[in-house]
């Protein structure tokens, strides 16, 4: 029996500690003197009791959370307990958690509220757009709202798939009832929700002009909105190193017994390798943004010429970490789409190892092309035939993920049931976000489309239509099974339809809109692109009232409706659906035993399988 | 229900027919409104590469569209069939060798010819930093871009360095660009001339192109420099030699009592870094 406490630790009295902690900070951050800080009395710009005061308040969030207990208990030499909150209720959701399904859950909503965040800024922005002369928006709030929906989207999305999914499902399908680090799987989570609250706060410091990439010397000169970025995208590198480091800990020590690599589902290696880029790319994220701070406190001068640094090195490193950045969107989505195909065609996945092989292929060759962002740049010109190659290089690894996606649903029994919408949606969409690439990685052609709408239109194919999309075919796939409702169908086609045609009518016309020379974050554009403009934005409006759909859906079908899903909706052969709806609380009875070919979908004897393989188990626990 | 080679041989057909109908489409209506135009010899080679680029795609595109389409047909599960398995095949040695090949031999060309191209452009347009790898024969005319917070002005070093706010061409030169910056990064962009090239502090960034044809063009910053960004930009000019000879004439003659106040002409300059701007 659990002791009631005069005081529990959960959300409240992390919040509570956080705001304490952030004026403490302030204070003591003011006490800070030196003469080369004399600006910040003249400007009222004190970058230094800022940056203390995230910090000391985001250690209070953490604190108040009950992150401490554990370490002061052992310090204390008592026993803590090694499970916290794992139990039933409501109350669970509302704090520092280890079960797993919990802290998915918990990403899934919270993470959603910051993305729907992040789109209502986009609609502000292409409200802004839909005249090519001053709308709505000064020059400094479009490009605040720009990097605030920027930033927060690419910082939130990178867990996007990985939070909810993979910490709720990667255990259940490795048969290992819990993550390798529990109580850093809950910090992971704590930690954005206290990075998405910092960077809103950057709208009470003047917000920052930089967009997501935050190039100096524009960054050092920027006024203090700019540290809400560092210390979000920092927070958010902290968080994805963890969380690399936590799954890769549990795929390679816990799976369970029999469980050999090759039988590992393709989500679970999509997981991996999203987590070797987090992993080896988050840290200079954080490194950067540390010399970033000290450029704009310290007087340091890493990124500034006169003083033996250069942008350069910003460039450079921002985009060493920034271009497997955007693998550690895309291989997720990757991950599940081939999930999902092999469900929904009835088949096996096609090419297991050469699917495999392209996820290991992309990740290792992400980190080699980052200097096709600087193609124009100046910088190590000469290398650019070799960026150009290793770019274009990544086009194979894609390609296999491609011909494997294609190969299954070759002679299968297709269900276009709404996660298969998206999924199948996620193949045409990723094509257009891949050839739109073919044009930013050739140099000539990049000289145009570098730093336009174009290739703003591209990132948006591969994320928006690629990620986005594979995350919403999970959302209906695995959400009746994490909580024991099913979604509705016809409200989840109506969704898909319209943000599927809403999604294309508005990114396909800002590729031509890039074309024909308009650049990316300006506030005014050339008149004769005002037609087309006003077309995207209305597009843009209709692809987020198809937000609102899903919401009601949500809202609908999990609060109102509430019909039971039962075990296994969709005759799925993975693990998870042969447990109940929701999982319980300790996931399995028994550790289950795995059979070789995690799809066993179809009779062996049909296949002309050359039989040298065991015959097929159907991949179900044990009871 | 059809033989399974029945369906290879129909997509394979479908594919072809497909790229036959859409290839004449890509090289002879889209490709020459590919951007960035024809005004400048290196534009028009853009646009051929552009047009290449398309070309390459081409079957790819119509091969995977195809293949989706008919296999949403085909292999639809039938009434009745919902708690049917599909076959269970999981790979095919000779059609992943097949995509592996045609993949590798696009990526391959497309690399050797990008390359191509921007060796034999001098750089193709693009920004080629300090010490360009090639360069045009012959003495290009210098052009100093400087980006600034928020405009571009331009010297002319062979004039004097006599500094202006309009950009101002003779026609039936080659130019060499050099860019460079005063304080955060710009980006030159003089779309119907082909020319990108990012400004930084400290930095000559140089790019070649030889004007073709009398004509205004548009210049826009394209890279995010601050609060007016997105009000970075103007007109240039290419004009003839005697147009040029007279307004760079005329510039010297009314600027000329302002040079003491310009630095001496330099690669790139020191502005004072203790600033702060939004
Ligand atoms: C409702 C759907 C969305 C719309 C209508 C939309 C619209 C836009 C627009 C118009 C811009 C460019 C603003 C400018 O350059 O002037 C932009 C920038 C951007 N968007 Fe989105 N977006 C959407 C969803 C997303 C998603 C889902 C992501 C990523 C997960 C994303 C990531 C970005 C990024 C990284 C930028 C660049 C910001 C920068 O320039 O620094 N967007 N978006
Ligand atoms: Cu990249
Ligand atoms: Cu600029």
């Amino acid at each position: 029996m659990r002791r009631r406490r005069l005081v529990e630790f959960n959300l409240l009295t992390g919040v509570v500690l956080g705001i304490v902690g952030f004026y403490v900070g302030w204070w003591l951050g003011h006490l800070v003197k030196a003469p080369s800080l004399d600006y910040f009395d003249d400007t009222g710009q004190n970058d230094i009791a800022l940056f203390v005061a995230y910090f000391t308040g985001v250690v209070g969030f953490l604190v108040g959370l009950g992150f401490a207990n554990y370490p002061v208990q052992r310090m204390l030499g008592k026993p803590p307990s090694l499970r916290e909150k794992e139990t039933e209720g409501i109350g669970r959701y509302f704090g520092l958690c280890t079960d797993h399904k919990v802290v998915g859950i918990q990403y899934l909503i919270g993470i959603g509220a910051f993305i729907f965040i992040g789109g209502l800024n986009a609609m502000l922005i292409r409200f802004e757009l839909l005249r090519p002369t001053h709308l709505a928006w000064n020059g400094n709030n479009y490009l605040t709202l720009v990097g605030l929906h920027g930033t927060m989207m690419m910082g939130m999305m990178t867990s996007g798939i990985l939070g909810p999914f993979a910490n709720y499902f990667v255990p259940l399908m490795i048969g290992a009832r819990r993550m390798a680090f529990p109580r850093i799987e809950a910090l992971t989570f704590w930690l954005l929700m206290a990075a998405g609250t910092i960077l809103m706060t950057a709208l009470a410091f003047g917000g920052f002009p930089t967009g997501w990439t935050g190039y100096a010397p524009l960054s050092v000169q920027a006024n203090m909105g700019m540290d809400a970025y560092i210390a979000f995208f920092a927070l958010v590198g902290l968080s994805m190193t963890l969380l690399g480091l936590n799954m890769l800990a549990t795929v390679i020590t816990m799976r369970a017994p029999g469980l050999a690599w090759g039988r590992l589902p393709i989500f679970v290696w999509g997981t991996v390798s999203t987590s070797v880029l987090m992993l080896l790319a988050a840290p200079v994220l954080i490194s950067t943004l540390f010399m970033l701070a000290l450029d704009r406190t310290a007087q340091t001068g890493f990124f500034n010429d006169q003083a033996g640094g250069s942008p350069y090195l910003y460039e450079n490193l921002f985009w060493i970490f920034g271009h497997p950045e955007v693998y550690i969107l895309a291989l997720p989505g990757m991950g599940i789409v081939l999930e999902l195909l092999p469900v929904f065609s009835r088949k096996p996945l096609w090419g297991y190892r050469l699917a495999v092989t392209g996820l290991l292929g992309i990740t290792l060759l992400s980190f080699l092309v980052w200097q096709h962002h600087l193609f124009v740049s100046g910088i190590n010109a000469d290398l650019r035939p070799f960026y150009m190659l290793s770019t274009e290089l990544i086009s194979l690894p894609t390609g296999f993920i491609f011909v494997c996606a294609l190969g299954t649903l070759w002679a299968g029994r297709i269900r276009l049931t709404v996660p298969m919408l998206f999924a199948l949606a996620w193949v045409f969409n990723f094509l257009i976000g891949g050839l739109s690439g073919v044009f930013l990685s050739d140099v000539p052609s990049d000289v145009t489309t570098h730093g336009s709408f174009f290739s703003m239109a591209h990132f948006h194919y591969t994320i928006m239509g690629g990620l986005v999309f594979a995350f919403f075919g999970a959302v209906y796939y695995w959400l009746p099974k994490m909580t024991g409702f099913e979604l509705d169908e016809r409200l989840g086609k109506l969704h898909f339809w319209v943000m599927f045609l809403a999604f294309n009518s508005t990114f396909g016309p800002l590729l031509v809109i890039g074309f024909l020379g308009m650049p990316r974050r300006v506030v005014t554009y050339a008149g004769y692109l005002q037609g087309a403009n006003e077309w995207v934005s209305v597009s843009a409006f209709v692809l987020g009232a198809s937000m609102l759909v899903f919401v009601a859906n949500l809202v609908w079908s999990q609060v109102f409706a509430r019909v039971p899903a039962g075990a296994n909706p969709w005759g799925s052969k993975s693990i998870e659906f042969q447990l109940p709806s929701p999982v319980p609380v300790h996931d399995f009875d028994r550790i289950p035993t795995f059979g070789p070919d995690p799809y066993p979908y179809g009779g062996i004897e049909e296949a002309g399988f050359d039989g040298t393989r065991p015959a097929v188990s159907p991949a179900r626990p044990t009871p | 229900m059809w033989s399974r080679r029945g369906h290879g041989w129909r997509i394979a057909a479908l594919t072809t027919i497909g790229t036959a109908i859409v290839l004449p489409l890509v090289v002879f209506v889209l490709g020459p409104n590919m951007p960035p135009g024809k005004g400048t010899p290196v534009a028009t080679s853009q646009v051929t590469d552009n047009t290449v680029l398309l070309v390459v795609m081409t079957p790819f595109t119509v091969f995977i569209l195809v293949y989706l389409g008919y296999a949403l047909t085909a292999f639809r599960a039938k009434p009745g069939e919902e708690g049917l398995d599909g076959a269970p095949l999981r790979g095919h040695f000779r059609s992943q060798v097949a995509w592996l090949a045609s993949t590798t031999a696009a990526v391959l060309f497309l690399a050797i010819f990008g390359t191509t191209e921007l060796l034999a452009d001098n750089g193709a347009g693009g920004g080629a930093g300090p010490n360009p790898v090639t360069k045009p024969g012959g003495a290009p005319l210098p052009v100093q871009v400087i980006g600034q917070q928020w405009e571009f002005t331009y010297r002319y070093p062979t004039y004097g360095g006599v500094e202006t706010a309009t950009l101002v061409l003779p026609v039936g030169r080659k130019i060499a660009f050099h860019v460079t910056s005063l304080d955060a990064i710009h980006s030159f962009w003089a779309y119907e001339l082909g020319v990108k090239a990012d400004a930084n502090p400290g930095v000559d960034n140089i790019a070649y192109v030889e004007t073709k044809k009398i004509s205004t063009f548009h210049v826009r910053c394209a890279e995010l420099c601050g609060l007016w960004h997105g009000y970075m930009s103007d007109t240039g000019h290419v004009v003839s030699d005697a147009d040029f000879a007279s307004w760079i004439a005329a510039r010297k003659r009314q600027f000329a009592p302002v040079m003491k106040y310009l630095p001496k002409y330099s690669s790139s300059y020191n502005p004072d870094p203790t600033f702060r701007a939004g």
